[in-house]
């Protein structure tokens, strides 16, 4: 298939996004990334996601495809020649998707809350952010049976969602103070963390912590900045 | 061996609602749980103990939570007959984005309505209107938002219907007035036998919505 038959619009930074690029890293997918600019967004991004006007966006052909698991579910479901990312069996998937949904809802969000909240509501989303991380060493035990990845030899959509938010993980840690994943609490994770990042889908997109924390800080200077007039 | 299949829900629930109508299209018998949200069973405590919360369906013992999840497994599962979802993975994605801005949207917004006054209750309206504006564009002229026949924007969307009445009357605005479309397809929806016979009468919800603001202290 030509490499311009499918791009991808998107930040280096944006978890959502590197979900995307790890799927499409699994199936060998030839694609063209068209990095957004931070603070302003193009036109295809608007024209192609009117609706959120948010990265990631792939577009097939001329078609776009919006929000990341939405957008893995469907490189999945188009290249089956490559390896499956999500279960054959329904089961399997509908746990596979209630952990994503897990992490994005729920997870996440606390998570991302850690670094500007104070006193005791911060205790309170570590707390919460810590109690996940064991829910997830347990989903891990049970679902990888003693392999490398929750999707067993092979990255699966757990791995895909959980994964691509470690970078933003390791900010925290480093720039809250905090430790998160401990290894005393959640060896199994800590160490399906280490094979996630060395997996060759992974490596290429995963950006450096140091790059995400100066890039934090651009951000939050971003928004402390003069005023523009909004229009 | 005949499925067992059992459902953990609480009637007024716009998320229960999309499993029965699933349930019910595919013609599958069930046991329906009806929970005491005050009063949690072990039984749901124990199938979701990450959310506790409705609905959970057990399919012969197993539990699949989260209501959009359980229509997809219903469909995956019993693939014979009535699909919920297109085959076609760009149709199967366009249809999930829009469940899921649904999802993210119409219950936030709905609930900001009901449980509000005053200046926060007019924010909620206005951010109401926009989205299901945004959502007649999706619709269009389609008869259903699944174009032919109804399908799963459709199925995740139909339950605030019997939410319409309370929301509007809490509200105070008109459903028909702002939103036409909307409540046109929805008339349209359900003329379906298996939603007609689903979805709760509009003012059982009212009155069910005008207790829980009492008990918020909003009457």
């Amino acid at each position: 298939m030509a490499k311009n038959d499918v791009k991808l619009l998107g930040i280096w930074a944006s978890p959502f996004v590197m979900r995307a690029r790890i799927s499409l890293n699994i199936k060998s997918v030839n694609y063209e990334f068209l990095e957004e600019t931070v603070g302003s967004k193009s036109e295809l991004l608007l024209q192609s996601n009117p609706v959120h006007k948010k990265v990631p966006v792939l577009i097939h052909g001329d078609k776009p495809i919006c929000e990341s698991l939405v957008i893995v579910q469907y490189i999945d479901e188009v290249w089956t020649s490559g390896p499956s990312i999500l279960s054959a069996d329904h089961y399997d998937r509908a746990i596979q998707r209630f952990w994503a949904a897990y992490l994005d809802d729920k997870w996440f969000p606390a998570m991302r809350r850690i670094r500007g909240a104070q006193g005791e509501e911060r205790q309170e989303l570590v707390d919460q952010v810590v109690e996940g991380l064991a829910l997830l060493e347990e989903a891990f035990g049970k679902y990888s049976k003693g392999k490398a990845f929750f999707g067993g030899d092979q990255i699966g959509f757990i791995d895909i969602a959980f994964g691509s938010l470690l970078g933003w993980l390791r900010v925290t840690e480093k720039v809250g103070e905090v430790k998160l994943l401990d290894e005393a609490k959640t060896p199994g994770l800590v160490k399906w963390a280490d094979c996630f990042c060395a997996d060759a889908a992974v490596k290429s997109v995963m950006p450096e912590t140091e790059k995400l924390i100066e890039f934090s800080k651009f951000l939050m200077a971003k928004m402390k900045g003069a005023p523009s007039p909004k229009n | 061996m005949a499925d067992e299949v059992v459902l953990l829900d609480f009637w007024p629930s716009m998320f229960g609602m999309r499993v029965r109508i699933a349930l019910a299209e595919k013609g599958i018998e069930y046991e329906y749980k009806e929970e005491d949200l005050g009063n949690k069973s072990p039984l749901l405590l124990q199938m979701n103990p990450i959310h506790k919360k409705i609905p959970v369906l057990i399919h012969n013992g197993k539990p699949v939570c989260e209501s959009l999840i359980i229509v997809q497994y219903i469909d995956e599962v019993w693939k014979d007959r009535s699909p919920l979802l297109p085959t076609d993975p760009y149709q199967r994605a366009h249809a999930r984005f829009w469940a899921d801005y649904v999802d993210k949207k119409v219950y936030e917004v709905s609930r900001k309505i009901w449980t509000s006054k005053g200046e926060e209750k007019e924010a909620g309206k206005k951010e109401f209107f926009e989205i299901f504006k945004t959502l007649e564009g999706e619709l269009g002229d389609k008869p259903y938002f699944g174009a032919e026949t109804f399908g799963f924007v459709d199925l995740s969307l139909i339950p605030f219907y019997s939410w319409f009445y309370a929301i509007e009357t809490f509200g105070e605005f008109n459903m028909e007035a702002e939103c036409p479309k909307i409540v046109a397809w929805a008339k349209r929806y359900l003329q379906k036998e298996t939603v007609a016979k689903t979805l709760p009468d509009q003012k059982k919800v009212y009155e069910f919505v005008g207790q829980m603001r009492k008990r918020f202290g909003l009457e």
